[in-house]
C-alpha cells in the first residue's frame, strides 16, 4: 500500500520511522535539565535572599511576654487538643537572637494565643562579634557607664559613634595580627635556629656564641612584644569606654560595648535603597571577610581562596601529568593487550571512591613523602611535622591523582582526532616522530586537552571527602599565601568551600543559624567552579580559533 | 640502470596477452630505455598482513620525467607509491619483499635513514593537508625540522617555493595568515610548494587533483609540467586525460600487478595489452 504524498503520516508510520525514540531522547534531556535547574533555583532562591534584611516582628505571647524576632518559616502541624483529639495548629520558627540572654537564638512558637502581631519601626537588630545578633530596642547611649543620651537621640548618637568604634576595632585587630604576629614569627624562627645549631654545629665554642647571639635577639624581641602588647591593651581599653544599653522584647536590659558591635539597623524603617545597600554590604563582607562564630557568621574568603588555589595547583599538576601519559599511551606504547589493560584500568580509576584516594594521599604523599622531606629538610622542627601533615600541596596532589584519568582520556581522544593526513604530511617532509608529535599533533590536540582539564577542574573543585584527611580544616589560622616569607606556604592547612558546606551544615553547634549559610556557600562554590570553567573554556576557544583560522606564526 | 636494447615492437601489431603475463617494462620500452633510471623497483611484493597487495612489480622510473600510475581503484597504485618513501612503514603489519633502489641505493636496507629518504622523496597527498599554521610556516616546516632557522634563508626559500608552485602572486600579501584560509586548489599547491621547499629529488603525488575543480586541476597540471625540469615526478591518477596530458610515461596496474609500462603516447595510442586497452577505452574499471 502506498500512502498519499501529501497526507500526514499515521501513528503507525511515525512509530515505524522511530519518532517515538526521538521523543524519548528529548524527554530524557528535559528531565535532566529540569532536575539541574531545580537544584540551581533552590540554591539561588535560598542563598540569594539571606542577606536581604527581613522585617522584625513583635508579638505578645500567651504568658503576656513580648517576643520579637525574624520569622524564618511557618508551618501547619497536628497536635493533641485539650480533649485528646488531634487538632491542627500553626507554628513559626522565629529568630529571636539574644543568645546570651535566652540561651537559644531560634524558637518555635505556636500561633495559638498570640496577640498583637506588629512590626515596630524602632526595633533594632544588632550584629555582634560574639553571641550572634541582639534584637530589641535602644534605651540609652553610655559613656564610661553613664547614660548620655536616651531613646531616638541615643540611636542617632550610636549611629555616629559606630564607624569610629569599628575603625578602632580594625586597628586593634591589625596590630594583633601584623605587629605581634611578626614578632612572634621572629621569636619562633630564632628558636628554631637555636635548635638547628644545637643539632648540627659540632664546634662547641661556635655553637655557644651563635646560640647566645640568638638568645639576645629573642630577649630583644620579647621586650618589643611587651611594648606592642601594652599599646594594644591601651587601645582596647579606650574601645571599651562607650556602650549602649538595650531592652530586649521581654523587658530585660543588656549593655553592649561599642567594641562588640559589627553593625546595627532598624529593618522595619529601612527604605528599599537602604536595604539594597545593606545587602551589598553584607554580600561584600561574606565574600571578602573571615568567618566568625564557628563559621555561622562573617565571610568565607579563606574558603574561596583555598578552593581556587587548590584548583589551580591541581590543574598545574594534572595537566602535564595527564598529557604526557596520554601521549605515551597513544603515540609510543606498543598497542596490544598490555596497553589495552592499562587503558581499562585508567578508565576504572575514575570509579574508585574518592575517599580511597584520600587514604592513599595520606599514606603516600603525607606520611611517606612528607615525612621524608621533614626528616631531611626540617629535622629541627620534629616532632612537629611541616610537610608530614595535611596541607594544600598534598591535597592538590591527591586530587590530581583522582582527576588524572579524565585528562588522559580526553587527551587520548583529541590525539586520535588529529587527521592522519596531518601526521603523514609531517613525516613525509622528513620530520621524526617526536618532531611530528611536538609540532603538529600537540598543538592540534590542545583544545581537547583543555576540555579534559576543564572536566578535571570541575571534578576536583567539588570533591570534599579526600580533602578531609589530606589537609582541609574548618578554620585555618592563615591563608596559604601571605606577607611572611616565603609568601607561598604550600604546607599549610587550608579552608575549602565544599568542606565548609559540610562543616557549617552538619557540624555546626547552631544548625538553624547555619542553614542559610549552607545555601549561600553552595551558591558561591557553584559560582567559583563556573568562573574557573568559563576562564578555561575561554582559553580553549581562543586557542581553537587561533588554530583554525588565525595567524599561527 | 638498464642498458638493454629491445626490439621496438611494430606500432600496428599487438602482442597477445599470453606473451605478456609478466610485463617487464624493460622489454617493452619505447623511449624508456634511453632514459636515466632513478628509481629501480625489482620483484616487489607487498603484503598487508596476509593479504598481498602488490605482485612482483619491477620497473625503472626515469629521472626528471613525469611517470603516471593508472589503473582501477584498489589495484595498488597508492601502495606502490607509498613504498617509494617508505610511508607504508607507518602501517602496522606491512611486509615488503624485493628491492627498491634510488640512485642505486636500496632504500629498504636496514642502514637506510628513513628521515633522510623522506627529505629526498617528497610527497603530495590526495587530500591536501596543510598544517594549521601560517602559509609561511607551512613552507618552512621541512627546513625548520631540519634545524634551519635563519630568517633570511627561510624568506628566500618561501618565496622561491611559492613561485615554483605558482602560488606566490596569490598569497604574497598574506604569508602570515593561516593556510587553512586558502581555497582547495591553493591548499594543494601549497602542499606542493611545501614539498618543493626541502628540494627533494623525487616528488610523489597521490591523486593530487581528485578533490579539485577543473580550473584548479589545470593549474596543478601546468605546475607539474614546470616541476619536471627539476624533479622526478611520480603521479597517481584516476583521470586518464590527466595522465595523457601531463605524464611522459605511464604504468598501468591491475589487481596488484604491473600490466604495462611505456611512453604515455604509446600506452594511449597503441597499448600492447588487451587489459590496458580495455581500461583506456573505458570498457572496464
Ligand atoms: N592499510 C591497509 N591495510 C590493509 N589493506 C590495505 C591498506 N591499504 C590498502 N589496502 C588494500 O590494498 C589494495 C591496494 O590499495 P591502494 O594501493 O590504496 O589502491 P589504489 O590506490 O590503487 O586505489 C586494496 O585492495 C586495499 O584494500
Ligand atoms: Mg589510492
Amino acid at each position: 500500500m502506498k500512502a498519499e504524498l501529501n497526507k500526514d503520516p499515521d501513528l503507525k508510520a511515525l512509530f515505524h520511522r522511530g519518532e517515538h525514540l526521538i521523543w524519548i531522547t528529548g524527554a530524557a534531556l528535559s528531565l535532566s535539565l529540569l532536575m539541574i535547574t531545580g537544584l540551581i533555583l533552590l540554591v539561588i532562591s535560598r542563598g540569594m535572599g539571606f542577606f536581604w534584611p527581613s522585617p522584625l516582628t513583635q508579638v505578645t505571647g500567651a504568658d503576656g511576654k513580648d517576643i520579637a524576632g525574624v520569622v524564618m518559616s511557618s508551618e501547619k502541624f497536628r497536635k493533641q487538643g485539650a480533649d485528646g483529639k488531634m487538632v491542627s495548629g500553626e507554628r513559626s520558627n522565629i529568630k529571636v537572637g539574644n543568645r546570651d540572654l535566652y540561651g537559644l537564638d531560634f524558637r518555635w512558637v505556636e500561633h495559638e494565643g498570640l496577640t498583637n502581631w506588629c512590626t515596630p519601626k524602632d526595633a533594632i537588630q544588632i550584629e555582634r562579634w560574639e553571641y550572634g545578633d541582639f534584637i530589641g530596642f535602644i534605651k540609652s547611649f553610655n559613656q564610661s557607664d553613664a547614660p548620655v543620651a536616651e531613646g531616638t537621640v541615643a540611636w542617632e548618637r550610636f549611629k555616629k559613634e559606630l564607624p569610629i568604634a569599628l575603625k578602632l576595632h580594625r586597628k586593634i585587630a591589625e596590630m594583633e595580627r601584623d605587629e605581634i604576629g611578626a614578632i612572634n614569627n621572629d621569636i619562633r624562627a630564632a628558636e628554631l635556629k637555636i635548635k638547628k645549631i644545637q643539632f648540627a654545629e659540632k664546634d662547641a665554642v661556635k655553637r655557644d656564641s651563635q646560640v647566645a647571639q640568638l638568645q639576645a635577639q629573642i630577649a630583644k624581641d620579647k621586650v618589643e612584644f611587651e611594648e606592642v602588647r601594652v599599646k594594644v591593651a591601651k587601645l582596647a581599653e579606650s574601645a571599651r569606654t562607650n556602650s549602649i544599653t538595650m531592652l530586649s522584647s521581654d523587658g530585660r536590659e543588656k549593655t553592649i560595648l561599642m567594641d562588640q558591635i559589627v553593625r546595627a539597623y532598624q529593618p522595619n524603617s529601612m527604605s528599599f535603597l537602604q536595604k539594597a545597600g545593606h545587602y551589598i554590604e553584607k554580600l561584600t563582607e561574606f565574600i571578602t571577610d573571615e568567618p566568625r562564630e564557628a563559621n555561622t557568621e562573617g565571610g568565607i574568603w579563606p574558603a574561596i581562596f583555598g578552593t581556587v588555589m587548590m584548583t589551580l595547583i591541581l590543574s598545574a599538576l594534572v595537566a602535564p601529568l595527564g598529557v604526557v601519559a596520554a601521549f605515551y599511551l597513544r603515540e609510543y606504547a606498543k598497542q596490544g593487550p598490555i596497553v589495552r589493560a592499562v587503558r581499562i584500568a585508567i578508565n576504572n580509576l575514575a570509579g574508585v571512591p574518592s575517599i580511597v584516594f584520600g587514604v592513599f594521599g595520606l599514606g603516600f604523599f603525607i606520611y611517606t613523602i612528607g615525612g621524608t622531606l621533614d626528616s631531611i629538610f626540617y629535622p629541627e622542627r620534629l616532632p612537629t611535622p611541616t610537610f608530614g601533615t595535611g596541607g594544600i600541596l598534598w591535597a592538590s596532589f591527591t586530587l590530581a591523582l583522582l582527576t588524572v584519568p579524565v585528562v588522559i582520556v580526553a587527551t587520548e581522544e583529541s590525539i586520535a582526532a588529529v587527521p592522519r593526513g596531518m601526521r603523514e604530511g609531517s613525516l613525509a617532509l622528513g620530520a621524526s616522530k617526536f618532531q611530528t608529535v611536538c609540532r603538529i599533533i600537540f598543538p592540534a590536540a590542545v583544545p581537547g586537552m583543555l576540555t579534559g582539564l576543564i572536566l578535571a577542574m570541575a571534578r576536583g573543585a567539588g570533591e570534599v571527602a579526600p580533602l578531609m584527611i589530606t589537609g582541609v580544616v574548618k578554620l585555618a589560622p592563615a591563608l596559604p599565601v601571605d606577607a611572611t616569607a616565603p609568601f607561598v606556604h604550600l604546607e599549610r592547612k587550608f579552608m575549602h568551600l565544599g568542606f565548609h558546606i559540610y562543616d557549617v551544615g552538619f557540624q555546626s553547634p547552631n544548625i538553624e543559624a547555619a542553614k542559610p549559610m549552607v545555601y549561600t556557600t553552595t551558591l558561591l562554590l557553584l559560582i567559583v567552579v563556573v568562573l574557573l570553567n568559563v576562564a578555561a573554556i575561554q582559553l580553549r576557544d581562543k586557542i581553537r580559533k587561533k588554530y583554525q583560522t588565525g595567524a599561527f606564526a | 640502470m638498464t642498458t638493454l636494447e629491445t626490439q621496438a615492437t611494430p606500432m600496428t601489431q599487438k602482442s597477445t596477452p599470453t606473451e605478456m603475463t609478466h610485463a617487464v617494462p624493460a622489454q617493452a620500452m619505447g623511449g624508456l630505455h634511453t632514459e636515466t633510471t632513478l628509481i629501480e623497483v625489482k620483484d616487489c611484493n607487498l603484503f598487508y598482513g596476509s593479504k598481498q597487495a602488490l605482485f612482483d612489480i619491477s620497473m625503472n622510473i626515469p629521472a626528471k620525467r613525469v611517470t603516471a600510475f593508472i589503473g582501477p581503484s584498489g589495484c595498488g597504485k597508492s601502495t606502490l607509491l607509498r613504498c617509494i618513501n617508505r610511508m607504508n612503514d607507518l602501517i602496522e603489519g606491512v611486509r615488503i619483499e624485493g628491492s627498491m633502489n634510488i640512485n642505486g641505493i636500496n632504500i629498504y636496507d636496514r642502514r637506510t635513514d628513513v628521515i633522510e629518504l623522506r627529505k629526498r622523496v617528497g610527497m603530495v597527498f590526495q587530500k591536501s593537508n596543510p598544517f594549521p599554521k601560517s602559509i609561511y610556516e607551512n613552507i618552512c616546516y621541512g627546513l625548520r625540522i631540519a634545524g634551519v632557522n635563519d630568517k633570511k634563508v627561510l624568506d628566500e626559500v618561501v618565496e622561491r617555493s611559492l613561485k615554483g608552485a605558482a602560488l606566490w602572486e596569490e598569497v604574497k600579501d598574506r604569508l602570515h595568515d593561516s593556510a587553512l584560509g586558502l581555497s582547495g586548489g591553493q591548499q594543494q599547491r601549497l602542499c606542493i610548494a611545501r614539498a618543493v621547499a626541502v628540494e627533494p629529488e623525487v616528488i610523489l603525488m597521490d591523486e593530487p587533483c581528485s578533490a579539485l575543480d577543473p580550473i584548479a586541476t589545470a593549474k596543478v597540471e601546468e605546475l607539474i609540467h614546470e616541476l619536471k625540469k627539476q624533479f622526478t615526478i611520480v603521479i597517481v591518477t584516476h583521470n586518464m586525460q590527466q595522465a595523457g596530458r601531463c605524464s611522459d610515461y605511464t604504468a598501468f596496474f591491475y589487481l596488484g600487478k604491473l600490466i604495462e609500462f611505456d611512453a604515455t603516447e604509446r600506452i594511449f595510442t597503441n597499448p600492447k595489452e588487451k587489459q590496458t586497452e580495455d581500461y583506456i577505452t573505458g570498457r572496464f574499471g
